[in-house]
């Protein structure tokens, strides 16, 4: 390790742990003056290709309120086959399969490199995972026909022996019995109706004592657990039934009048399919997949009503405490998020439709359990359609890159403690000696369950609480010019500046649904993502020399450059006018400038690249200089040039923004004249 | 309903209370004070005027009387007769009648009385009773005839002195006289002596165990009495009714004189004097309050001015002037509508007047519809109300000149002006806000275990394959506009989406039976034709598809609201078909219990049985009507379903109920798909509302039928099919006079087949007299029995049986009695003298109280009660009249050659003979009774078997054999099929077998086997009562 910043990588590399501090506080005085909270994030699941997985049960501590798992930084004495454990310092007898262990025969879990390990558990049986579809048949023709299309391709992808199941839902929501033959047959339930767990359990025969006289009878209690549900079939059983039910699936044939919005019972059909896999498979593995082009207009969990002069609610809605369905709503779907992680499923939110659909109120189904939510404009697009095919695809190992139904224990030392979790995961409600009365985010517990994760999902684990960062930086008081910060924390406040224009923290020009969907990604993913959400990459492409990044301010936006931002949901292309004249020109395709043919592909190549890889996939904008588009890259850069100080500035420099957000420069000079105040 | 009120407004209280059957009436027998009453006087003669305002005092007879019907014990009290052998036997004969015909005859002017008195003077022969002589020292009299069955002997009671005094009183010379209609009296002598009321005649002979003093090889007049034992049993049937019926061998046999029962009035005489009249003949309805032909006579029927006797009929045609009359008479005024009753073909269908956007024409204040009864005056500018006498403008687009007579020149041209039932079409005016969409049928199959395991499932769904082709359709129409849809359910449905354009039916289920829904729009209701093949193969997989079903429990309410809720959002109206077999004991709205408890039987509880088990089926039927969704229910119960629950959305939506007891496929099969073909195809008109209007003087108070009432006018109906009628009745709210007549407009608007929205007008003119005598020659006793079964079952909900019989046996002696006080000529008042017009109404009154609604016997099954109370409730005058006297036709007489049907013979067991062979048939049983030595050559021809012993009784249809016999008697029965609304079960009896019990409960001139009087008992019960109003 050559520097300590390469240590740092090199442990995320290996950990999938990233810590805001490297160097620890050694005492609690100190650690409340640090101000940036003590906290790492963490990706469960990292890749890690080179990790032998290992094919035993982990050691754990023989104390019952400690249970940590045998590691390399436990002390070993191979002689009396004992182990101490690094956090309650217990001793323990290490099993008598370790009967040969010595310090030159040592089990990969203390080697030092095998600090992140991976043990495969034969206990319990297999059992299958599980797929449920909750389609909303309210659609655009169109929209619906690339949605079937959509889902019958998915089920090539899934595992053959997975179980799938179909709701779909309008007015009415449909349960649709896979196993029968002949006649489809679907259990049909009002859109309307709160229905509470037993109830949608009974109404679909799934109780018990509905069936005692087919009980009786001898034979096939093999099948009973599939028999038991005939809406979860194995995907190789039914693929055929399925894809032709799917492609029947006909538009709600309910009419919709002038004015109206169609009648979406979203909350009932989630409620459903939650009530069913609640009753039928708890705690295995499964997602409930929602499709939806509209937001609930009807039932428990409605965001709007079905009058289309009344729209759905805004941030200014909701500010002004105008948003009459937001609380309820919220509330519906809260209950069936916590019932839905409590049975260890997940909940995926696939929402396409140029209004909002509810996101805000339905967000915590998806953040609660893992699950995704993606967004889009339409079911009958790429961004849909390719994000949606992402999900199936399988690692290395030709596993799919999915998993269920974890659950996350954090250990410390005495020395420190947990103040919460921040990501996809719900408490389970361990205390410990080691769970800090003080919470960030999910907090009070030591034990968190993540019911859905992938390779990518990250969380943040939060081990003390500190709120500014003025002692960081070296300057003479009331000399705001005398400010300098050192260099781990040079990036600091241009961090800070564009968190405060992102969309995490920005609602203007945002839908409450776009904000759920911004902090529902940033909220989950590792270090390098969420830093692009919050400072957007820009590359500039010209005949100047190789691609470079530039700075994300409106300087870089030049005549004869191409630019290629990354903002993690969007990936824009933008012509310089210059470029874009020559474009239009075409001389890309003449002969002797393929050099120029070279410079336009090459973002796109790119971009292209970067598609492939993300998830969910990005909104791709390709557009040059005057383009509608070009909104997005203007949002995002740092306003230094507005029509404001234009003049000052000189116009063949960069593009002025047409803003009245402080540009970075302002805000360092403000946050200088902060720190080095006496006030302080 | 309650009874209270009606409690406060008994129109009839003030002179003649209690005794009128109106429904005021049964609010009387709702209080208790009242029940003793009934014996009630029919003429308030002098002392009475006092007492009758209570009005039930009974006058002549002292308080024990009423007692005495109030209660059982008073029957078998009452029995004692017998130890009063009385009466000395008067062997007056026709001799002694003679004296008094002529008499007779000048007293009656009526155009029929002649021949009606000559009829009745033999009957009443018979009829004379002279029995009161309480001082006759009966067992002197060696009784020379027959064995007396009857039960006129009330009066002398020895144990009850009381009792002894009215007789006393009444005693008249001894002899008595049933007088006929206004025929002489023949002083018959009666008496009984040993109280043999019991069963008639005949019957003895087969009855298993000879009984004591049975002789076996008398003939069959002795005989009676030892059959009389036998049925003591029953005499506790008769609570509430009239003395007498039940028997008692408490002295020794005694010498008996019997009725003969030739000489009382016969139905059959009277069919058959009627048909012979007026059979075969053309009817023209040209004159106001003339009487039509009778039900069982056919004829064809030219509309020229008032509505067809198909649409309606009246009680009497003749209505009294004034409301004292009526109250004096107590003749209900009635008329029995059958709007949609289906005309035969020979007879011109009904004309369809179309006024384009200006609709029909109304009186400004009445809204009556233009009809014959509307004067044109000014020269034909203006009009006036028949009903109203408001005068109107003629609209200028209706107006036409006057020719000399004062009548439009167009009056033949136009249906409204010339005749008595035409049809308009509706505006939009008449819609409920746009034109109505064709209606619906929906088809909803239990298909839980039982109906499975039987096969019906599989029955239905493969019949249906074919019926569907017949669904109505207009004339005109290629194909019917009625779409079809499909349900299945056992403790939660199954909807099915059949759109044409599917490979596959796609079945929806809906769970949530607590609050129903429709679950899919497009695809449920589809037209046959285009969907044939998705609904071929639905019914093809049906029964598959619930094979493997061991669902027992089922519901009801959620199906009918399912039905409903899918017409509804289809906006239109339609008809639910379900076939049901279980009561509905899953856990939803309209869930049941089985509360059949035979303890409240004969008890004031008793009502309940026939009442709704909850209010859920009442309010899902108002429901059902206002979204003109009718329901038809075919039952196939094991056990108790509760009729009475499950039966009241399709009374009160103007649908049907059919019952198929114990559905064993071989046997009810046929049955039952002849009911759902017919019932598929009859004509039918949906969403409907009638009104009858009336001209000034009376109006229409009270309706009985399949309706449902939100106010107290407009009568309304989910549909109404051909076989559906609504009795009407009418109180006098002024003086009618005889001039002007009495009209009646009954107008309904509905919407047809094939989604038209039509106005249906009936109109009639009756006659109006102060003469009472008027009054008596114009009733209609087969529409009297109807009003009187219909109201009696209406009430039946509210008020004690016992107290009901008594009403209707009162108020029968008091028609009877008015008219011999008024309108008879002075005879000894001990004649019995029937008005020609209500000759049979003493028969018929005592089938309806024989009938099992309103006989408080455990051994009925309450769900048969409740299933017969509904049926007659919205039955025609010729489908009671069939229902409460049987049909029995001779078949061993048969005259191969003739298309004729058998002249009938008397429901009584004395008409059967051992070496006969004969049909009986009431509308919805048939039997064919052999008795054990019928003809050999007529069992071969029947039933191709050698002998009697080799007759195969495990049949509901005759082999088809090629021979005369089986032809004659297989059309025969297909002609007593044809026009009614029930397909007949025929039951195969055999002489001296089992069943042959069940077929005797149909012999309804003899004493019931559960009880009920024989005629002749019935009849003089009825004398007795009589004599004491009189008196």
């Amino acid at each position: 390790m050559a520097t300590y910043l390469e240590f740092i990588q090199q442990n995320e590399e290996r950990d999938g742990v990233r810590f805001s501090w490297n160097v620890w506080p050694s005492s609690r005085l100190e650690a409340t003056r640090m101000v940036v909270p003590l906290a790492c994030l963490l990706t469960p699941l990292k890749e890690r290709p080179d990790l032998p997985p290992v094919q035993y049960e982990p050691v754990l501590c023989s104390r019952p309120t400690c249970k940590a798992v045998l590691n390399p930084l436990c002390q070993v004495d191979y002689r009396a086959k004992l182990w101490a454990c690094n956090f309650c310092f217990q001793r323990n007898q290490f099993p008598p399969a370790y009967g040969g262990i010595s310090e030159v025969n040592q089990p990969a879990e203390l080697m030092p490199q095998f600090s992140t390990i991976e043990y495969v558990i034969q206990r319990g049986a297999q059992s299958p995972l599980i797929f449920l579809y909750v389609v909303d048949t309210c659609l655009e023709e169109d929209d619906l026909q690339a949605l079937k299309e959509s889902l019958q391709m998915s089920l090539s992808l899934l595992p053959p022996d997975a179980l799938v199941g179909l709701i779909t839902f309008g007015r009415m929501v449909q349960v649709h019995e896979l196993s029968c033959e002949g006649i489809s047959k679907s259990y049909v339930f009002r859109g309307t109706k709160d229905l509470t767990a037993k109830q949608i359990q009974d109404m679909l025969g799934l109780t018990k004592p509905a069936m005692p006289m087919q009980q009786a009878r001898p034979a096939q209690p093999q099948e009973h657990p599939f028999a038991s549900s005939r809406f979860l079939q194995p995907v190789h059983k039914i693929d055929m039934n399925l894809t032709d039910l799917l492609g029947e699936l006909q538009r709600d044939p309910w009419p919709v009048t002038q004015g109206k919005r169609p009648l979406r019972s979203t909350g009932v059909a989630l409620s459903i399919a939650v009530g069913l896999l609640e009753g039928t498979f708890p705690n295995t593995g499964a997602r409930i997949m929602l499709f939806t082009g509209g937001p609930p207009t009807q039932g428990p969990g409605m965001v709007v009503g079905d009058e289309l002069k009344i729209p759905i609610r805004s941030w200014h809605d909701i500010e002004k405490d105008n948003a009459r369905f937001m609380k309820k709503a919220t509330k519906h779907y809260e209950m069936l998020a916590n019932r839905t992680a409590a049975n260890g499923h997940c909940i995926d939110i696939y929402a396409c439709a140029l209004d909002q659909t509810g996101l805000l109120e339905m967000k915590c189904c998806a953040n609660l359990t893992g699950g995704y939510m993606v967004m889009g404009d339409s079911f009958n697009t790429s961004l849909f359609k390719q994000t949606f095919q992402r999900i199936f695809t399988k690692d290395f190992n030709g596993d799919f890159r999915m998993a269920f139904g974890a659950t996350l224990d954090v250990k410390t030392s005495r020395e420190l403690k947990i103040a919460g979790a921040i990501g996809p995961c719900v408490s389970l409600n361990v205390k410990g000696p080691c769970v800090s009365e003080n919470e960030l985010g999910v907090g009070g517990t030591s034990q968190w369950k993540i019911c859905g994760l992938d390779p990518t999902s990250t969380l943040g684990i939060y081990f003390e609480v500190v709120n500014q960062c003025q002692k960081f930086g070296q300057y003479n008081k009331e000399d705001p010019t005398s400010f300098r910060l050192s260099d781990s924390f040079s990036l600091y406040p241009q961090f800070m500046f564009h968190l405060r224009r992102s969309p995490f923290l920005q609602v203007f020009n945002n839908s409450p649904d776009e904000s759920s969907y911004y902090r529902h990604h940033f909220a989950r993913q590792d270090l390098t993502q969420s830093l692009i959400m919050i400072q957007p990459i820009l590359y500039s492409y010209s005949f100047h020399g190789p691609p470079e990044p530039v700075l994300l301010d409106s300087s870089s936006i030049l005549a004869d450059r191409i630019l290629l931002m990354d903002t993690f949901f969007q990936i824009v292309i933008y012509l310089g006018e210059t470029i874009a004249q020559w474009r239009k020109a075409g001389y890309q395709d003449m002969p002797e400038y393929e050099n120029f043919k070279h410079l336009l592909q090459a973002p796109l190549d790119d971009a292209q690249e970067i598609l492939q890889a993300r998830f969910p996939m990005p909104r791709y904008i390709n557009t040059e200089h005057g383009g509608s588009q070009a909104r997005f890259l203007l949002s995002k850069v740092n306003p230094s040039q507005t029509h404001n100080n234009l003049y000052a500035w000189g116009q063949e420099t960069g593009a002025p923004i047409l803003t009245d957000d402080v540009s970075l420069q302002v805000f360092m000079d403000h946050l200088k004249k902060l720190a080095v105040s006496s006030a302080c | 309903m309650s009874q209270q009120g009606y409690v406060a407004t008994p129109p009839y209280s003030q002179p003649q209370p209690g005794i009128g059957l109106s429904p005021p009436h049964y609010g009387h027998y709702g209080d208790p004070s009242h029940t003793a009453s009934p014996t009630g006087m029919m003429k308030p003669a002098g002392p009475l005027g006092a007492t009758a305002t209570r009005g039930m005092l009974p006058p002549g007879p002292p308080p024990p009387g009423p007692h005495q019907f109030g209660q059982n014990g008073a029957h078998a009290t009452g029995h004692p007769p017998q130890r009063f052998p009385g009466p000395p036997p008067v062997n007056n004969v026709a001799s002694s009648h003679a004296p008094y015909q002529p008499s007779a005859q000048s007293s009656y002017p009526g155009p029929i009385s002649t021949s009606s008195v000559t009829q009745l003077g033999s009957q009443l022969s018979a009829m004379q009773i002279n029995s009161y002589g309480s001082g006759m020292a009966p067992p002197s009299q060696g009784p020379p005839g027959p064995l007396s069955a009857t039960s006129l002997q009330t009066p002398p009671r020895p144990p009850q002195p009381s009792i002894l005094q009215p007789g006393s009183q009444v005693l008249p010379p001894p002899p008595t006289t049933l007088n006929g209609p206004g025929a002489s009296p023949l002083p018959l002598p009666m008496y009984r002596p040993d109280g043999l009321s019991g069963p008639p005649p005949p019957n003895a002979q087969y009855q298993p165990p000879p009984l004591p003093g049975q002789t076996l090889g008398a003939g069959y007049p002795p005989q009676q009495a030892n059959s009389g034992p036998q049925m003591a049993g029953a005499q506790l049937s008769y609570p509430g009714g009239f003395p007498g019926g039940p028997a008692q061998m408490a002295g020794p046999p005694q010498p008996q004189k019997k009725l003969d029962p030739d000489s009382i009035p016969s139905p059959i005489q009277v069919i058959e004097n009627d048909r012979a009249s007026r059979g075969g003949q053309v009817y023209a309805t040209n004159t106001r309050g003339q009487i039509p032909p009778l039900v069982t006579t056919d004829c064809m029927i030219q509309d020229q001015g008032n509505a067809s006797p198909r649409f309606i009929r009246c009680t009497t045609y003749c209505f009294p002037c004034t409301s004292d009359m009526a109250k004096q008479a107590q003749i209900p005024l009635a008329a029995v509508i059958k709007p949609f009753a289906t005309i035969p073909s020979n007879e011109s269908p009904l004309y369809l007047v179309n006024h384009g956007e200006s609709g029909p024409v109304r009186c400004n204040r009445c809204k009556a519809y233009m009809c014959p009864f509307m004067q044109f005056i000014e020269g034909g500018r203006r009009y006036q109300c028949g009903f109203c006498n408001c005068v109107n403008d003629v609209p200028p687009f209706y107006f036409q000149h006057l020719d000399h007579i004062g009548r439009r020149l167009d009056h033949y041209e136009k249906p409204e002006l010339s005749l008595g039932s035409y049809e308009y079409v509706a505006t939009l005016d008449y819609c409920r806000s746009k034109p109505p969409n064709p209606p619906a049928f929906i088809f909803m199959i239990d298909v839980s275990y039982s109906n499975i395991k039987n096969g019906l499932v599989k029955l239905i769904c493969e019949e249906l394959k074919t019926m569907l082709e017949k669904i109505p359709k207009e004339e005109q129409e290629e194909t019917s506009a009625i779409r079809v849809g499909f349900i299945t359910y056992n403790k939660v449905l199954h909807f099915f989406n059949v759109k044409s354009n599917l490979a596959q039916p796609q079945m929806m289920v809906v769970t949530d039976v607590g609050e129903v829904f429709v679950p899919l729009l497009d695809g449920f209701l589809v037209n046959y034709q285009e969907s044939q093949s998705v609904i071929h193969n639905l019914l093809d997989q049906i029964p598959d598809m619930f094979a493997d079903s061991n669902e027992n429990e089922t519901v009801f309410a959620p199906v009918i609201q399912a039905g409903m809720e899918a017409l509804k959002a289809a906006d239109c109206p339609g008809k639910l078909f379900i076939f049901h077999s279980s009561l509905p004991t899953a856990e939803a709205p309209g869930k049941l219990k089985n509360r059949d408890d035979k303890k409240l039987v004969n008890t004031d509880k008793e009502k309940i049985l026939f009442q709704p088990q909850t209010n859920v089926y009442d309010s899902l039927a108002k429901d059902c009507v206002a979204h003109g969704c009718s329901v038809t229910l075919f039952l196939f119960p094991s056990q108790y379903v509760d009729v009475a629950s499950l039966g009241l959305v399709p009374q009160l939506t103007g649908g049907t109920l059919y019952k198929y007891n114990n559905f064993q496929m071989h046997l009810d099969r046929q049955q039952f798909l002849n009911d759902l073909r017919n019932d598929i195809e009859k004509k039918i008109g949906f969403d409907a509302i009638m009104r009858v209007r009336t001209s000034t003087g009376f109006r229409a108070t009270d309706f009985f039928g399949g309706i449902l009432m939100n106010n107290t006018t407009d009568v309304e109906m989910a549909a109404i099919d051909c076989d559906k009628a609504v009795t009407v009745e009418f109180k006098h709210d002024d003086k009618l006079s005889e001039d002007s007549g009495a009209l009646i407009q009954c107008a309904v608007l509905y919407t047809t087949i094939s989604g038209q929205r039509r106005l249906r007008i009936h109109n009639l003119g009756l006659n109006c007299s102060s003469q009472l005598a008027d009054l008596y020659k114009s009733c209609e006793t087969d529409a009297l029995i109807n009003f009187f079964a219909k109201s009696a079952f209406k009430a039946v909900l509210h008020q004690p049986l016992k107290v009901i019989r008594e009403i209707l046996v009162n108020q029968t002696a008091h028609m009877l009695a008015c008219y011999r006080k008024n309108c008879a000529s002075p005879s000894a008042a001990s004649q019995l003298i029937l008005p020609d017009s209500m000759k049979v109404l003493p028969v018929y009154m005592n089938c309806l109280l024989k009938n099992c609604v309103l006989l408080s016997r455990p051994e009925i099954s309450t769900d048969e009660r409740a299933y017969q109370r509904q049926l007659v409730m919205t039955m025609g005058v010729a489908d009671s009249q069939l229902f409460f006297y049987p049909q029995l036709l001779p078949i061993h007489t048969l005259d191969v050659k003739s298309t004729m049907l058998p002249a009938a013979v008397r429901c009584s067991e004395s008409r059967l003979s051992e070496e006969g062979i004969f049909l009986l048939a009431n509308g919805l049983h048939m039997f064919l009774w052999l008795g054990v030595s019928s003809p050999p050559e007529l069992i071969q021809g029947i039933f191709n078997v050698p002998s009697f012993a080799h007759i195969n009784t495990d049949m509901t249809l005759l082999p088809e054999v090629g021979n005369p016999y089986s032809q004659q008697l297989r059309m025969i029965m297909g002609i007593i099929q044809q026009k009614r609304p029930y397909s007949m079960k025929l039951t195969i009896v055999k002489q001296r077998e089992q069943p042959e019990m069940v077929f005797r409960q149909f012999l309804v001139e003899d004493k019931g086997l559960y009880g009920g009087s024989s005629y002749v008992d019935f009849l003089c019960c009825v004398h007795k009562e009589i004599c004491q109003l009189l008196n």
